[in-house]
């Protein structure tokens, strides 16, 4: 096998853009779970954003509008998911999956025109000085705008989470949203807004892959991205700056498979196709298998309906 | 002189039930009040209703003459309401001063909460570390958190709903000198419980109600313990009677049982050893969280042992599952009766099959025989005098106490050689109480041997032969129950947390 | 100020009467949707549901409403046993497809000899292809504590590539000029899973499926592993108590859905499908969910809503013959419906209140 006609610096240049979509759902996926809420519909979510997203961009021909559509596509389409299961307490594991056989069925519906159309395109950065190092320029400093986003809306989150009430009373809710009731915080609405946040994300994860990664819309094009970000929650701990290593980690994978195909590598191309799926279920497995530490670190009242009775 | 918070006919219903019917009664500053009732009889509900957290459908409340509603528990806080909960309101995963910081309406900065933590718990002898892990406290400590919680607000009224339940008598002791310290110091103190010798030593008023209504006020320091039940009740009570009987041969031997927790805040088991006779009630005492469950669930099967640390009649059987258990005649019925003795949304035929399937033979070959299945559910229900329309009632459809007779009358019905229940008779009201303690004591008449793990040291005095005490997931040696006096049972039980230096007891 | 309070014991009545309810409203809401999509709502309401039972050419369609709804059955029977007792196996798509592909792989190995035997040798292989697949999230979840719902919905991923392998690769018709996709099954008679009556869309796969119905009927009833499934689901602990095993019950019920999950890809495969080809596999492993669901996890009513949810298929594609709807149209309105239903669910489990906020 040939390695040599890799190109290294791309590679790792591409790692970053293959990582922000799962990167961004992944967390906004942990600040949901983190509020005690369970929303396996972020594939769902992702795809509308994806399509919302598109075509925004292309009505408006600004990638920007088109971000912000999507952000409030993924909202929206979870705020059916916070409606069903915080208000008509449905079952969270069954309304995620309606959400994504749903966000998959609308979004094919609304992608209808947008085939085959090339969106506008979204500029990168050019940071004086900084791009212009060797290597490490193409790599860390030549991206666009929403790679940084995400990576500061990582570290916002994990500031907020942290260090503020805000963050602290989100927990609380997650981990007992009785004793977070019975101390007054408003437990659906907290957790309604975290929903929509999550959405939000998600969306954007989306809107990222059809305007930025691919860049155009094909019906199902998020290809299970969302259940990768759902993992790498699980991977993470439900904790940030994991979330952070475990997007790109993925998105290394993703980027190198998709290299080793490129250069010829005699390993079927299905096997080195379905690899990101196989070492996201290895990566489960070792993270899963420490029995006492994920039941720690996972919030207590995850998945569970919250009904006040008294 | 106005009252600090006056109640006038408080009603509030629940579909089926009236939680509280005209309500009236008022409480002055620096007053512990007493609010007497047994369970059920609308005490909950009513301080629900004044820390806002219940909206009553009739009557009004008032707080220094003026019209107090709150429309949230953060309004009643505002007003100067603080409120101790009979369940925890604590978040496990979060250190002591967070849990602080999210019951208060205006926290200072963390740095400072620290400080004030350390403050007040000195002030009021209540030591607390402010970065310790809530689910790391022992159950004495987490109400510290509560207490000290409500402090720093400085409430006009504290409400302290069934406080006792979860502490030693030595930290009972210090409770009590904490809470006159605050009414000395003005705080009023609205002190809920059904235990009567408390309310004696500590109240200064008592108002009881019984199914929701005011049935009597007296000064309860000028009161017999008897008179007081009898008005909490309604009915004079009768006392099981039972003669001792320790001298059968081994039925239940436990050598050495060692078992880590199975969930993150669960207790680990360490080198617990005891033997059961038959015809014996072996009771274990404790306060909550102690590894009562997990000890019920190392007996019953649901949890694995090495075969060797749990013999029943000389089988050793420690690895063995509840069926195979069941089939020696080794029988148990855990705490919590939804959920665990019994699946909420079954029928009570279904609940019947659930642990009777064994001994009673109610399959072949793997099918269910539903017919004689309804028929030992009809037993039950009718020995037990369970109160419910009919066996395909479903168990969340039964009160607290038909559930618990039902529970009970299950294993009991099944001819056990050995029975070990955990909190026969908890949230039970009084009648079936003494029936499933009567129930106990038969079965031990007959042979069986009985091993009784509950919260409640007056139950375990009436029946038990001999005591033992679970302490952090240990067992102290037994010993008779006659004679023991309760400072003897409070050092079995572990003192006073970290405030031992008096009583020279350890506290581990 | 609409309160909901928990009912004591689960409305029965309000049991039966959610799901007709939901597809009522899913029908208001889907006819909205057609508007807003230009298209007549009535008359694509009619189009889904009524033409293909009444229609004019209600006399083919029908035939289809088995061949759609057997595999939706058999495969949402599987899948509401886990559903019950709380192990969600949502990747029944990746068993279909493995027991198609171990299927029809037993199949051509014996190609072109005729034989009796071939056909249930396949049916065998089918099986235990999904079983098999169905294990892996099983015994990760008893080994290593590892979530069923992840495991087993990313390996349908990694079935997508087994079978674009399969069909590009081992399993390709060595005489079809080239192209992808196996030889045809249908067209090989020891191994083709025929109509049994001509014209009623009856094959083997809607034999099975039925048959299912019954088995889960009475294990459900009058099994006590129907009951341990039931137990485990309502109340985990209470489960343990009875002495029930949560690591072989979760092994058991995705050992079932796994297997029929196969099956249907087999029958599939070996029948309407004919051949292994890229584009094999058409979402009934995810359709099934709706279709538990939306039979209440009760066999009978899985029964109902397969033939209900098939019918949606059958109808989606004349209302896109004639209407122009697009296919994906159906999608959502699919997915729509088990909104209405998880929504509507909540009069089972608790009672309606309207009335002003009390005020003190």
């Amino acid at each position: 096998m040939d390695l040599s006609a890799i190109n290294w610096v791309l590679l790792f240049a591409s790692l970053m853009v293959a990582s922000t979509p799962i990167l961004l759902a992944a967390v906004g996926e942990l600040v949901v779970e983190r509020a005690g809420v369970l929303n396996l519909g972020v594939e769902g979510m992702m795809i509308v954003g994806a399509i919302s997203g598109f075509a925004a961009a292309v009505g408006t021909g600004s990638p920007a509008i088109g971000f912000l559509a999507a952000a409030f596509g993924g909202a929206a389409l979870s705020l059916i998911f916070g409606f069903l299961t915080q208000y008509m307490l449905s079952n969270q594991v069954a309304t995620g999956l309606a959400l994504t056989l749903f966000g998959l069925g609308i979004s094919a519906l609304m992608g209808q025109g947008y085939i085959g159309i090339k969106p506008p395109s979204t500029p990168k950065i050019d940071i004086p000085v900084l791009s212009d190092l060797p290597i490490l320029g193409p790599v860390l400093f030549a991206h666009d705008l929403m790679v940084y986003l995400s990576l500061a809306l990582v570290a916002g989150i994990w500031a907020v989470l942290r260090f503020t009430r805000t963050g602290l009373i989100l927990r609380a809710v997650g981990e007992s949203h009785g004793a977070a009731h019975a101390l007054g915080y408003k437990v659906v609405r907290i957790r309604m807004a975290a929903i929509a946040f999550g959405g939000a994300c998600a969306g954007l994860g989306g809107a990222y892959l059809s305007l930025v990664r691919v860049p155009q819309w094909t019906e199902g094009m998020t290809a299970g991205a969302g259940w990768i970000a759902l993992a790498i929650v699980v991977f993470a701990s439900w904790r940030v700056p994991r979330v952070l290593l475990g997007a790109y980690l993925f998105g290394g994978i993703t980027v190198l498979q998709l290299n080793l195909q490129a250069a010829g590598i005699a390993v079927p191309v299905e096997l080195l196709s379905m690899s990101p799926y196989l070492i996201t279920i290895i990566v489960l497995v070792i993270m899963s298998s420490n029995r006492g530490r994920t039941a720690l670190s996972a919030p207590a009242d995850l998945g569970k309906t919250f009904h006040a009775s008294g | 002189m106005t009252p600090l918070l006056k109640l006038e006919g408080l009603t509030k219903a629940y579909p089926g039930v009236i939680a509280n019917e005209n309500v009236s009664f008022e409480i002055q500053p620096g007053e512990v009040h007493a609010l007497l009732g047994e369970n059920g009889a609308g005490k909950s509900t009513l301080v629900k209703m004044i820390y806002g957290l219940v909206r009553q459908d009739a009557g009004t409340l008032s707080l220094d003459g003026a019209t107090f509603a709150p429309s949230d528990p953060n309004a009643a806080r505002a007003a100067g309401i603080a409120m101790v909960f009979q369940h925890f309101s604590l978040f496990d995963a979060l250190n002591v001063a967070e849990n602080i910081t999210l019951g208060m309406e205006n926290p200072p900065k963390m740095g400072q909460l620290a400080v004030r933590i350390s403050e007040v718990s000195e002030a009021y002898g209540l030591p607390l570390d402010p970065a310790r892990r809530v689910g790391d406290l022992s159950a004495g400590e987490r109400q510290r958190v509560e207490i000290i919680r409500c402090l720093l607000q400085d409430p006009k009224l504290l409400i302290m709903d069934e406080p006792t339940s979860v502490l030693t008598p030595q930290e009972v002791r210090i409770l009590f000198a904490t809470l006159r310290q605050l009414s000395n110091e003005g705080t009023a103190i609205l002190y809920i419980s059904h235990k009567l010798e408390e309310i004696r030593t500590l109240c200064d008023n008592a108002t009881i109600l019984r199914l929701g209504k005011v049935v009597g006020r007296c000064d309860p320091r000028e009161r017999s313990a008897r008179e007081l039940a009898e008005m909490m009740v309604g009915e004079s009570l009768i006392q099981p009677t039972r003669a001792p009987n320790a001298s059968g041969e081994p039925a239940l031997e436990i050598n050495g049982l060692s078992l880590a927790a199975a969930t993150p805040f669960g207790t680990t088991l360490h080198d617990i050893s005891v033997t059961v006779r038959k015809g014996e009630i072996l009771g274990i005492g404790g306060v909550a969280g102690n590894g009562q469950d997990e000890l019920l669930m190392a007996l019953s099967g649901e949890r694995r042992a090495e075969p060797d640390q749990i013999r029943a009649f000389g089988t050793a059987i420690g690895h063995q599952g509840p069926n195979q258990r069941r089939a020696l005649g080794l029988l148990a019925s855990p705490e919590e009766r939804l959920g665990h003795a019994a699946a909420p949304d079954m029928s009570l035929v279904e609940n019947a099959f659930l642990t009777g399937a064994t001994r009673k033979e109610l399959t072949t070959r793997g099918f269910v025989k539903w017919l004689q299945a309804r028929q030992f559910a009809e037993e039950i229900i009718a020995e037990f005098d369970v109160r419910t329309p009919g066996p395909a009632t479903a168990a969340s459809a039964l009160s607290g106490g038909n559930l618990q007779k039902f529970v009970i009358g299950r294993e009991v019905l099944q001819n056990p050689q050995i029975l070990v229940v955990n909190q026969p008779t908890w949230g039970v009201d009084a009648a079936a109480a003494a029936a499933i303690r009567q129930a106990l004591m038969d079965l031990a008449g007959q042979g069986a041997a009985v091993v009784v793990i509950s919260q409640d040291l007056d139950e375990l005095m009436e029946i038990s032969d001999r005591f033992a005490a679970l302490n952090e997931g240990r067992l102290s040696q037994p010993v008779p129950t006659l004679g023991l006096t309760v400072d003897q049972i409070g050092l079995m039980l572990g003192g006073a947390h970290d405030m031992q230096a008096a009583e020279g007891s350890d506290a581990a | 100020m609409i309160a909901f309070e928990r009912r004591r014991q689960p409305s029965a009545l309000w049991a039966w009467a959610t799901p007709p309810l939901a597809v009522l409203l899913t029908m208001i809401a889907g006819g909205l949707m057609f508007a807003a999509l230009g298209k007549d709502p009535v008359a694509a309401i009619k189009t889904i549901f009524w033409d293909p039972i009444l229609g004019e050419f209600a006399w083919y369609y029908r035939g289809q409403l088995l061949v759609k709804a057997g595999p939706l059955i058999l495969i949402a029977i599987g899948l509401s046993l886990g559903f019950r007792a709380g192990i969600w196996n949502i990747g029944a798509e990746g068993q279909y497809i493995l027991g198609a592909i171990t299927g029809a792989a037993v199949g051509l190995a014996f190609y072109p000899i005729e034989s009796v035997f071939i056909f249930p040798l396949m049916v065998i292989a089918g099986a235990l292809g999904g079983w098999a697949w169905a294990m892996i999230p099983a015994l990760l979840r008893s080994w290593f504590n590892t979530n069923e719902i992840l495991v087993s919905l990313l390996l349908v991923y990694v079935a997508e590539q087994i079978l674009a392998s399969m069909s590009l690769g081992l399993l390709r018709n060595p005489e079809g000029a080239g192209f992808p996709g196996s030889r045809n099954l249908s067209q090989y008679p020891s191994a083709a899973n025929l109509e049994i009556a001509s014209g009623t869309g009856i094959h083997w796969g809607v034999v099975t499926a039925f048959l299912a119905v019954i088995v889960a009927y009475i294990l459900l009833s009058r099994h006590s592993l129907g009951y341990q499934i039931r137990l485990a689901g309502q109340s985990p602990r209470a489960a343990r108590f009875a002495g029930v095993r949560p690591n072989l019950l979760a092994v058991i019920c995705l050992g079932i859905s796994g297997a029929l999950a196969g099956l249907a890809g087999l029958f599939e495969v070996a029948g309407p499908a004919g051949q292994i080809s890229i584009d094999f596999n058409t979402g009934y492993g995810f359709t099934a969910i709706i279709v538990a669901f939306l039979g209440r996890l009760h066999p009978i009513g899985i029964l109902l809503a397969g033939l209900l949810m098939a019918l949606t298929y059958i109808g989606g594609e004349a209302a896109q013959a004639g209407l122009g709807l697009p296919q994906a149209a159906i999608q959502a309105f699919q997915g729509m419906l088990l909104f209405f239903l998880l929504a509507v669910d909540l009069l089972t489990h608790y009672r309606v209140r309207i009335g002003r906020r009390e005020v003190a």
